[in-house]
């Protein structure tokens, strides 16, 4: 592939802390070669940033940078991780995009999740989703032989797809409601699958639907761009089972 | 000093269980008013946290993520090994044990490694409860594959996503414990020190990354599960934000750092494809099961790598180890590599790379799969595209991250790949009961040194970090709690709290006031070079000298010329990297001083005056048989402890693949 | 879960919506097969017959509360999540690529929903009260094939009537498999199968509204 330089304009979104107002602003990077990560793209300019001394480096969450820690999040150019389908900002390269273009990076906006500063987003609300019944219990020690019970593949395989969520946020960055539904019903999904997950499978989802509910996301109306701007292209079919787990646990219940 | 490692006595497969038959127990009642700080939420944290949580005990996490599930155990891509013979291949926990002594070229101990093996099936039932979706075969039964240094099939895998599926089972957990209450969850704090008092570790300082203070917090027993240092070379396939700050500050406390040179180079990493580069990224190991490493016969040669024929290609790790061929262990599979590329048969622009190469893979599934479907006179081409599904089904989500980085179709042209820093086997010297040598400081995972030697193999590291969390620390920390149940929580007010925020507090000061000129991210890519140039694949004295000293002046000019912009009191990421890189710098010195004054070659450890006439590393059993422990004793001062290794049951010899 | 906590979570209110507009759904049913009778061309006589049928059973009274209070419910809770949802999200976005990744109408529900329920109140002022009044105060005779036809051709009856056919169209394009996907009927196999009918749904019935007003307007029907 043949490689080559470029010379963009940024519109970053400055915000020093939760109180503080932000706005989008200008900055100019120049010398950006197509091999670049995006994210690499920004440690140009920080660096440039910190050399200038006049602004303070754009705080941006960040860790593995290869694409499955959930940590980056930014919202560029209208869509969360950019313009590659199935990609995480930090897998997305500058390849991307073309000399002279104006790249727009905001962070995840949701009531949700409140800015901290700049770019970086609290996502802890995932968290306590997870908390309210987003496992199986089982303590260290009680598992029975790990093929006492036979999962049929397709099960196994509908499971793995979605417990490959990373939670990044990108499903309710992209939700124009900033609905969580696409995370939720990975989770649930995934556990509603599997016969280990069965005995729970009722109490989990009530009770995590009223935690996303509690944590001030929005609902789902159905426009699928959870689905179309995940990382890790979990299936609005998880949706549907949650939809599905919730009403019957619903009516199920004896509460 | 001399090392106690606690081994218990018997013989080798009796050892757990009779240390578990007479640990030290604490009542239930007792657990409730003892309190543990976890360090880290990888796998070693969230399941050391998620296990004591469920015995009662009170637990603190701290991680400097914005979520525990963030930790870099979510990057392991290929596996998780487990005694479990479930393929009827003739495993053992024996065999596991041997693989993975001799896997680490005999410089691991034998106790630790055997227990490791016996509860690796434990892992697996476990995670399998937990709801982790592992691969399986029609039949509904768990899957397995093959990895480096082995000749069974006892590799649990999820796709390329293993860490990642293992994490979020250890996390899940961890939320559990967290909801009921048993555990209370510190993301985006970073724990800048070990308070000890009465030479027991009591607790820690952290700082809230979000708001920059510091807070102290008590533990009667304090758990570091921290990871691995790679980062010290800048580039590795470490997170950006994984460091050796906790582990350092504990060493600096008197915890003594076990074999800091032996770093794990990880032989299949995509190349680093300039000056930007940031961080490097892995190709599972699990690539190695089908895909074949060559490079062209001829020096310098500029053909497409297509255009090379069959018979000019050098596919060097089957020609030099015929037995394991292109699945040898990971640090002979890192050096062959290197060779070549010295000797000037690298391919790629910047010539330091080698193919790993699918073509004859796709063949061979495609014909498979015209076999299985019982097609008639089937073209090249239909073979072709069979032969990429199945390959795309297997590894697609790598071959894709591939793509995505290089702009190169993996299915077309064949992968190119260079060694990388991945795994750092060195850590806090640790006992059997997985405690460091300060009373109450323990490290688990990555984090300690204990149990792959020289070289660890594939799939062997979320074993351990696993291992070490659910199964050995709830069992060893009673041990030393029992004796701890009449000790109050110590008010954290008390003046050694007070004096170790204030130190923390004043080398942050003394950090934002230095107003230098240069980034902090400009020194660790030096220091990331220095290593890299003399302490990375091969290593020699005059290098290893060379490097003390440099390292030496880039400390001193780090502490009079480095620009951190912000403030204290306020999220300031660039101040919370200089911390880390202060302390890889003094890492990177001690590394250097372990790899000089250990003149053998073992494992990950090349040194190039100790070889073979073919270049093999030759280890020297007679003087190096040992766990070179460091114990911190001022500025570039330490000195060497050294723990004896006894081979009981695995007689030693020359590491043979061939 | 309590059992007042289903209909107050927002997938309760969301199933709520489903199930509200899959029954107005059928109701389009009825109402597009009788309004097809017209294109018998029999001068309005089986479309008369039908209507008046409709405006006289006891059982399509009671059914047409039940009309109007599905009605009101899916306005009801379709309002509610919207200004729910809208409040999720207080800093908007400056730049929002909404076509990479839904198609607009999924996202102009409301818009759409809002359009519909404008056109609704014109259509029952000029209709169905003009009904309820002949039925139930003047008792005049009906002849509601006539007065449909002398309102279609007035251009400026016939216009907001194809507004209101057209923003049907692209409301129950995505209402209808939305619907499905909401009760948690999504299969690999019969999830096509069902987006195929909604789209065809979504273009014959409103299409078939449409045709009987030009068919009028232009005089093709008598």
């Amino acid at each position: 592939m043949e490689h080559y330089n470029m010379n963009l304009n940024l519109k970053v979104w400055r915000q020093k802390n939760k109180n503080d107002k932000g706005s989008l602003v200008d900055y100019k990077v120049s010398g950006i070669s197509s091999e670049m990560s995006f994210l690499e793209m920004i440690d140009v300019l920080n660096e440039k940033l910190v050399a200038d001394g006049k602004d303070e480096p754009i705080a941006f969450d960040h860790d593995c940078r290869e694409g499955i820690c959930g940590m980056c999040s930014m919202y560029i150019n209208g869509r969360p991780h950019g313009p590659w389908a199935g990609t995480t900002t930090c897998q997305l390269h500058m390849r991307a995009f073309k000399d002279g273009d104006t790249i727009v990076i905001e962070p995840w906006r949701a009531k949700a999740f409140p800015v901290i500063k700049d770019l970086v987003v609290d996502r802890t609300a995932f968290d306590r989703i997870i908390q309210a019944g987003g496992y199986i219990s089982v303590n260290t020690g009680n598992a029975v032989d790990a093929n006492a019970i036979p999962i049929p593949k397709d099960d196994a395989d509908k499971a793995f797809a979605a417990a490959a969520c990373i939670g990044c946020g990108a499903c309710v960055a992209a939700c124009k409601n900033a609905s969580a539904m696409l995370f939720v019903s990975a989770k649930v999904s995934q556990l509603a699958l599997l016969p280990q997950g069965k005995p729970e499978a009722q109490k989990r989802v009530l009770d995590m639907v009223a935690q996303m509910d509690k944590e001030g996301f929005g609902s789902c109306t159905n426009t699928g761009a959870c689905e179309a701007e995940c990382p890790k292209e979990i299936s609005l079919e998880n949706i549907a089972r949650l939809n599905r787990e919730f009403t019957s646990a619903s009516i199920m219940s004896e509460e | 000093m001399t090392l106690n490692s606690k081994i218990p006595a018997g013989p080798i497969e009796k050892k757990w269980e009779d240390y578990k038959g007479h640990v030290k127990l604490v009542n239930p009642a007792n657990k409730r008013k003892l309190e543990i700080i976890i360090v880290g939420t990888g796998l070693a944290g969230a399941s050391a946290a998620a296990s004591l949580g469920e015995l009662g005990y009170k637990v603190k996490t701290f991680c400097f993520q914005d979520s525990p599930r963030r930790a870099h155990s979510i990057a392991a891509q290929g596996g998780i090994n487990a005694a479990k013979n479930y393929q009827n291949d003739g495993d053992s926990v024996y065999r596991l044990f041997y693989d993975t002594i001799k896997g680490g070229d005999y410089r691991a101990r034998e106790g630790n490694v055997h227990r490791l093996a016996e509860v690796s099936t434990n892992i697996i039932d476990q995670c399998v409860a937990q709801g982790v979706p592992f691969a399986r075969e029609y039949g509904g039964l768990l899957s397995n594959r093959s990895f480096g240094g082995t000749q069974v099939q006892r590799t649990f895998y999820a796709a390329g996503q293993t860490g990642q599926q293992l994490l979020l089972g250890a996390y899940s957990a961890l939320e559990r414990q967290i909801a009921l209450g048993n555990v209370t969850q510190y993301s985006r704090h970073e724990m800048l020190d070990v308070v000890t008092i009465d030479g027991k570790a009591r607790g820690i300082i952290a700082k809230n990354l979000v708001t920059g203070e510091l807070e102290r917090h008590f533990g009667h027993a304090v758990l570091l599960c921290t990871g691995g240092y790679g980062n010290v070379f800048y580039l590795s396939t470490n997170a950006m934000g994984s460091n050796v700050t906790a582990a350092w500050k504990a060493h600096k406390k008197g915890a003594f750092f076990g074999n800091p040179c032996f770093t794990q180079i990880h032989p299949t990493c995509i190349p680093v494809s300039g000056d930007h580069q940031s961080k490097l990224t892995l190709m599972s190991e699990s690539l190695r099961n089908d895909g074949r490493i060559w490079v062209p016969k001829k020096q310098g040669d500029t053909r497409k790598p297509n255009e090379i024929p069959e018979e000019e290609r050098d596919y060097y790790l089957e020609r030099r180890y015929p037995a394991f061929g292109n699945l040898v262990p990971r640090d002979v599979a890192s050096r062959a590599a290197k060779e070549r590329c010295d000797a000037g048969f690298g391919v790629g622009a910047s010539k330091m790379a080698v193919y790993l190469d699918y073509a004859d893979a796709i063949q061979r599934y495609g014909k498979i799969e015209v076999g299985k479907q019982g097609l008639d006179n089937v073209s090249k081409e239909k073979i072709i595209e069979l032969g990429k599904a199945v390959v795309k089904e297997k590894y697609g989500n790598l071959l894709d991250m591939y793509s995505k980085i290089t702009g190169e179709n993996p299915y077309e042209v064949p992968m190119r790949i260079y060694p990388a820093v991945h795994y750092t086997m060195g850590g806090l010297w640790v006992d059997y009961e997985l405690m460091t040598s300060v009373p109450g400081l323990y490290a688990l995972g990555e984090a300690n040194f204990s149990d792959h030697g020289a070289n660890r193999l594939g799939a062997s590291a979320l074993m351990q970090g696993l291992a070490d969390g659910y199964f050995v620390i709830p069992y060893t920390i009673g041990n030393y709690l029992a004796d701890e149940i009449a000790v109050k929580p110590i008010p954290t007010d008390s003046p050694e709290f007070l004096a170790a925020e204030k130190a923390t507090a004043d080398r942050i000061n003394t950090l934002m006031n230095i107003k230098g000129t240069k980034s902090v991210e400009s020194f660790h890519k030096r220091l990331g070079k220095i290593m890299w140039d003399k302490c990375g694949m091969a290593r020699n004295a005059e290098g290893l000298k060379e490097a003390i000293t440099e390292i030496q002046a880039l400390k001193k000019e780090f502490w009079s010329d480095v620009k951190i912009p912000g403030d204290i009191n306020s999220f300031n990421p660039e101040l919370d990297k200089a911390g880390r890189v202060a302390d890889f710098i003094e890492l990177g010195e001690l590394m250097c001083k372990d790899a000089l004054d250990r003149n053998e070659s073992c494992g990950g450890h090349f040194r190039e005056e100790s070889q073979t006439e073919e270049g093999e590393a030759l280890r020297d059993d007679e003087h190096y048989k040992y766990v070179a422990a460091w114990e911190f004793k001022g500025e570039s001062d330490w000195q060497l402890n050294k723990e004896e290794l006894i081979y009981e049951n695995i007689k030693i010899a020359a590491r043979s693949y061939k | 879960m309590a059992k007042e906590a289903f209909f107050t979570s927002s997938i309760g209110r969301k199933l709520l919506v489903g199930l509200t507009g899959l029954f107005l759904i059928s109701f389009l049913v009825v109402h597009v097969g009788i309004n097809s009778t017209i294109l018998i061309n029999d001068n309005g006589e089986t479309f008369n017959t039908a209507a008046y049928f409709m405006s006289h059973n006891w059982v399509i009274r009671v059914m047409e509360i039940g009309l109007l209070a599905g009605l009101l419910i899916h306005i009801a809770m379709t309002l509610k999540l919207y200004f729910d949802n809208k409040a999720k999200r207080p800093v908007a976005y400056a730049v929002i690529d909404g076509k990479a990744n839904s198609k607009w109408y999924s996202r102009s529900m409301a818009l759409l929903g809002t359009l519909l329920l404008i056109f609704l109140v014109l259509h029952m002022s000029d209709f169905w009260l003009h009904t309820k009044k002949a039925v139930y105060i003047t008792h005049e005779n009906e002849n509601p094939f006539e007065e449909v036809k002398e309102a279609m051709t007035k251009w400026y009856i016939l216009i907001p009537y194809l507004l209101g056919f057209f923003s049907l169209g692209f409301h129950l394009l995505h209402g209808f498999p939305s619907a499905f996907q909401t009760l948690g009927l999504n299969h690999k196999k019969y999830t096509p199968m069902i987006n195929a009918a909604g789209t065809a749904f979504s273009v014959v019935v409103p299409g078939l509204f449409g045709a009987i007003a030009l068919a009028l307007y232009f005089g093709l029907v008598k």
